[in-house]
């Protein structure tokens, strides 16, 4: 047994020295590399306020830990058969029972007092000057400004071949989006969340910003970010397959700056509607060419880039009957979407051109090679007419 | 002592009285997310006329429609934002288009934010307290009259309306 | 605590005990609660292995950025499945094994109460998880919502398989029930003849708190698995915003159980880890009494701070602020606890077999994950922590370092008494340094990546996290094969290989489970010691 006691202890010393000199590697590394391994301190006062508050708390947690893993390895070093203890026989006193009772309440009022007043600002989203609806759908997120007719989705930007491993992956990975979330310095901006299918989760760490979208119902929050700049996020919240494929990217620009992107998208908005008003014709090769592209970003995520989809998840659309046969039928379930499922109605997201060209490659891809043409006027007529 | 089936009688029964619990907790929660404004619910009557108003300050409020993703169906509010007394009844209007070619019955779920300042917006006549049927291609415009009540706490300067439009049960595939 | 036994416990009269029946049926049968609490722990390691394969597989998946190995909606199946064994099948059912082999040992009783209600609550388990493993062969998959299956991703956007999965919880439910109403029977009426409620072992207290709490919640998840059940097959809409429901009371019902859940974890482990440190430490504990009251008020607040896993979900500052507070407050009980542990030692006289090496690491690391949960109750921090891998962190240290340590210092302790045969300390150390350094790089890089802004439930992710991703699979891989260490080491005991143990086993130990013979007999305490 003697053998195995002092390997034992050698052990516990030897593991202490470990452990001691880990903690001081990693709280160096933590200090040194800030940003990828300690919470942003981000860009606005709250989240100043809130890194603030995590680090106090921190530092108090380390101080606690030390003095009583101190005492425990003291006692381990100290009150060791080993080294000749005889046990004592005490085995409780009411004064340091009180003691160690008393004196973590006085800590956790001490950590209460800043945490609910950090708080009560938080949730102060009164008196804002812009107002941005937030809607999150199954794996995109859609952006309508309630001051300005502009409105739109951002979805995921990062190539599929990134993600698949066939071609090298940007510093951007998994971050950057195809447009935006735009908003301006200095000015209270005021978010409305909510959700079309799942519950989802809106997060910016440099605005410590983190607040559920879900359906039905609304949630609110705010920033006022000074510093311009591209600040990413993601959805925290499990929302299905694609869940770790929802960025979230905010775009602050100068006032200025911002009234001219603003101006610039009513007019490109203004120009989409009527270009989808005329409908014009499109050729084989232009649908095909822009339904490639649309399908990519829409589509892919769920009945895959080989058409064949999940089985059992998301059917395959290489020689489904609909898709081959049906051609009424695929225009209504891909505009409308199909209730109770990931189908979205995409006459929301997409232009009738879109609709249209992404109709004909699903019905010319992957050997589907029906021949058939659906022009943007068929989309039109399907939205006019109604399910 | 009490004997080893009468200790797993009442046992039990503490199971069962804590899986009606689990039930319970649907109209328990119901009413305590009236009390403390949980997810910006509204009451489903129409609420008393004002007692008075409050000419000191006004609050802004803000419409949204939006139709379910399945709803074939246009919905707006047709005034985005007005600024109103509270106490001072007010009447908005939302237009709701049924774009489907066939009839369908619909429901409106009410949300409001702050979700605390909830219970101080009263609708004294809503289309979200009854269902609504429209046929096919039918556009109409939907009344809500509402008034914020005046001991609305003075923190609250703007508030949301949301509506959310569903398929009702009636019609619905699911 | 000093016992006087009376005659059963001579070694000679055993012999005439010792008949047990052979074969598959003596399993199958069984009312013996030494061969079902042989099962659990059996099962419960069986588990802890499909679990952790399928950890491995989530770790495999994460140890590169990009998609390697898998397509995210079975990444998904794997977290939520995963998750589902390593509560509902490893954690949960090794306390019941060794609550059915331990309680009736301690207070002084020939078997547990209902002894054929027992051999029920374990047999139930094996369909119960077959049923749930059986939906990952299925079309559409396994369950892929988290463990934690919030609506409406488990209800109206969840595979076919859910009929499965609700089905698989009732049963886990159903067994866990009859468990906790065993071990609270036979701990109300099985006692010895002075084993009054302030002479029980805190392993037995923790347990019977335990029970009640199980007891209290269990069918609280069974209604929310059956709304889940009816949302999904029958129409009604308890949590669909469309038909008048809300998604958010989902989550309250669920987390109004998965709170006191938590607590169903580790309680049993605070009892254990309190046998063996004043053994270790030839000390009595210190704080018996503070102790009680510290685990019943844990239990009891448990039921107070449901909110603090839904911060973001939009509530009135002022819940915020009472579940913020409420969390808070269960630091006070729970620091009591890891003081009184400190103290036991203090002026003892201590050695360190592999038990109480278990049991100090527990100290330690559940204090970290413990410490990391006071830093999660603060709501405005919480907005950033929220759904991160600084929760993966935090709930692995509880789990892990915490629940599962303490189960494996107590198989350790407990083992020489059940096997009759000490396990090989050296192998057993070996066991533990690996596992010490393995489960510290598999978890507590967590904690930055998640600071810095890692999501949980996602099969890659962006290029900053790559490094420690990495680290954290090797340390993954590691910790599972030192697992192996352990197995080798149980079967040995289980095979009789090693130096036969002693009766007492621990030159420090107390209580009367060490006043029987090694290995303890099949029927004991047919006649009732009397405790002084």
């Amino acid at each position: 047994m003697r053998h195995h006691i002092l390997s034992a202890l050698y052990s516990a010393r030897y593991s202490r020295l470990c452990l001691g000199g880990l903690f001081m590697f990693l709280c160096q590394a933590a200090i040194a590399q800030e940003s990828r391994y300690n919470m942003t301190r981000g860009v606005t006062e709250i989240s100043q306020r809130v890194y603030g508050l995590h680090m106090t708390i921190f530092y108090i947690c380390v101080v606690i830990a030390i003095i009583v893993f101190g005492l425990m390895f003291w006692s381990i070093v100290r009150h060791r058969k080993s080294a000749g203890a005889v046990p004592a026989q005490f085995h409780g006193s009411m004064k340091i029972e009180l003691l160690w009772t008393a004196i973590p309440v006085v800590i956790l009022v001490v950590m209460a007092i800043p945490a609910t007043q950090a708080l009560i600002a938080m949730e102060d989203a009164s008196e804002s000057d812009l107002t941005v609806l937030v809607t999150g759908s199954q794996w995109k997120w859609h952006y309508k400004y309630l001051d300005y007719p502009i409105e739109y989705f951002s979805v995921l930007a990062t190539p599929r071949a990134q993600i698949s491993n066939e071609a090298e992956k940007d510093a951007l990975y998994l971050l950057e989006v195809d447009k935006p979330l735009v908003i301006p310095t200095g000015k209270k901006v005021r978010f409305l969340l909510t959700a079309d299918d799942v519950i989802h989760s809106w997060w910016v760490p440099d605005f410590a910003i983190k607040k559920d979208a879900i359906p039905g119902f609304i949630n609110e929050t705010w920033t006022r970010v000074d510093k311009p700049g591209l600040y990413y996020g993601k959805c925290a919240e499990l929302c299905g397959r694609d869940h770790g494929f929802m960025p979230v990217a905010v775009e602050v620009k100068s006032e200025a700056d911002f009234e001219a992107w603003a101006a610039e998208q009513v007019a490109l908005q203004e120009a989409a509607r009527t270009a989808d008003a005329a409908a014009t014709p499109m050729s084989m090769d232009e649908l095909m060419t822009l339904g490639e592209k649309v399908y990519g970003t829409a589509c892919a995520v769920c009945h895959q880039a080989s058409g064949e989809g999940l089985p059992g998840v998301f059917p395959g659309l290489k020689g489904s009957a609909m898709v081959t046969a049906d051609i009424p039928g695929h225009i209504r379930i891909v505009v409308f979407g199909k209730a109770g499922t990931a189908m979205q109605a995409f006459a929301r997201q997409l232009s009738t051109s879109e609709l249209a060209a992404v109709i004909t490659y699903e019905r010319n891809a992957w050997g589907n090679d029906t021949g058939d043409m659906v022009q943007p006027a068929d989309v039109a007529a399907a939205i006019q007419g109604g399910e | 002592m009490t004997s080893n089936a009468s200790l797993v009688r009442r046992l039990l029964l503490v199971c069962v009285a804590m899986f009606g619990f689990g039930f319970a907790m649907v109209p328990l929660y119901d009413v305590f997310c009236r009390i403390t404004g949980i997810n910006g619910k509204t009451e489903g009557v129409a609420a008393a006329q004002p007692a008075g108003v409050d000419l000191s300050r006004e609050v802004s409020v803000e419409f949204l429609a939006r139709s379910d993703a399945d709803m074939p169906w246009t919905f707006v509010p047709l005034t985005e934002r007005v600024r109103i007394h509270p106490g001072d009844l007010q009447i908005v209007e939302f237009e709701v288009a049924n774009r489907s070619g066939e009839a369908l019955v619909a429901t409106a779920v009410p949300s409001v934010s702050p979700g605390e300042a909830a219970r101080y917006f009263k609708k004294i006549e809503c289309f979200c307290f009854e269902e609504q049927a429209l046929a096919a291609g039918e556009t109409r415009s939907m009344p809500v009259q509402f008034y914020i009540d005046p001991a609305l706490p003075e923190r609250f300067r703007n508030m949301t309306l949301s509506y959310r439009l569903y398929k009702s049960a009636h019609t619905a595939s699911r | 605590m000093s016992t006087e036994q009376t005659g059963a416990l001579h070694p000679g009269e055993h012999l005439d005990h010792e008949h047990k029946p052979r074969g598959i049926t003596r399993w199958l049968y069984s009312t013996n609660h030494k061969d079902i609490g042989t099962l659990y722990l059996l099962f419960s390691l069986a588990m802890l292995f499909i679990g952790g394969s399928l950890a491995m597989v989530i770790r495999a998946e994460l140890f590169q950025p990009g998609l390697q190995f898998v397509d995210p909606h079975f990444f998904n199946q794997m977290t939520t499945v995963h998750g589902l064994v390593m509560v509902f099948g490893a954690v949960m059912p090794a306390f019941v094994g060794l609550a059915n082999w331990m309680v009736p040992l301690m207070i002084g009783a020939p078997d547990m109460a209902l002894p054929r209600v027992n051999n029920w609550s374990f047999w139930i388990l094996p369909c119960a998880f077959a049923i749930l493993l059986s939906t990952l062969f299925m079309e559409g998959g396994a369950p892929a919502a988290g463990w934690t299956f919030y609506a409406p991703l488990s209800t109206t956007y969840s595979s076919d398989s859910t009929a499965f999965f609700v089905l698989a919880v009732h049963l886990m439910g159903v067994s866990s029930i009859m468990g906790a109403i065993n071990i609270i029977v036979t701990i109300f009426n099985m006692r010895a003849p002075g084993m009054t409620w302030m002479k029980l072992p805190l392993f037995v207290w923790t347990w019977l708190i335990t029970a009640f709490l199980l007891i209290a919640v269990m069918p609280v998840l069974a209604g929310v698995v059956t709304m889940v059940l009816t949302d999904k097959y029958f129409g009604t809409s308890f949590f669909d915003a469309a038909g008048g429901g809300d998604p958010v009371m989902f989550q309250h019902i669920f987390w109004f159980f998965g709170h006191p859940e938590v607590y169903i974890m580790i309680l049993p482990a605070f009892g254990i880890i309190s046998a063996i440190i004043p053994t270790f430490a030839r000390k009595p504990l210190f704080g018996y009494e503070s102790m009680v009251v510290a685990t019943a008020s844990i239990a009891i607040l448990s039921f107070l701070v449901w909110g603090h896993h839904m911060f973001t979900v939009g509530m009135p500052v002022a819940a915020e602020l009472f579940f913020m507070y409420a969390t808070m407050l269960i630091a006070v009980p729970t620091g009591v606890k890891v003081f009184n542990w400190v103290a036991t030692m203090w002026r003892g006289s201590m050695t360190f077999e592999v038990p109480m090496m278990f049991a100090l690491a527990f100290i330690v690391l559940f204090t970290i994950g413990g410490l990391s949960g006071l830093m999660l109750a603060i709501t405005p921090a919480d907005f950033q922590y929220q759904d991160t891998y600084f929760v993966v962190a935090h709930f692995h240290y509880v789990l892990v370092t915490g629940a599962v340590f303490g189960i494996i210092a107590g198989v350790y302790y407990w083992l020489p008494k059940w096997t009759g045969v000490m396990y090989s300390e050296r192998l057993a150390q070996t066991h533990f340094w690996c596992s010490l350094v393995s489960v510290n790089i598999l978890f507590f890089p967590m904690h930055f990546v998640g600071l810095a802004g890692m999501p949980r439930r996602i099969p890659d992710y962006a290029l900053q996290f790559a490094d420690l991703n990495a680290l954290m699979s090797i340390g993954g891989l590691l910790f599972g094969l030192s697992q192996l260490l352990f197995v080798w080491g149980v079967v040995r005991c289980m095979r009789g290989v090693g130096d036969k143990a002693s009766d007492r086993v621990w030159e420090g130990a107390q209580g009367l489970e060490w006043e029987i013979p090694s290995p303890a007999p099949y029927h004991t305490f047919e006649t009732p010691p009397v405790v002084k």
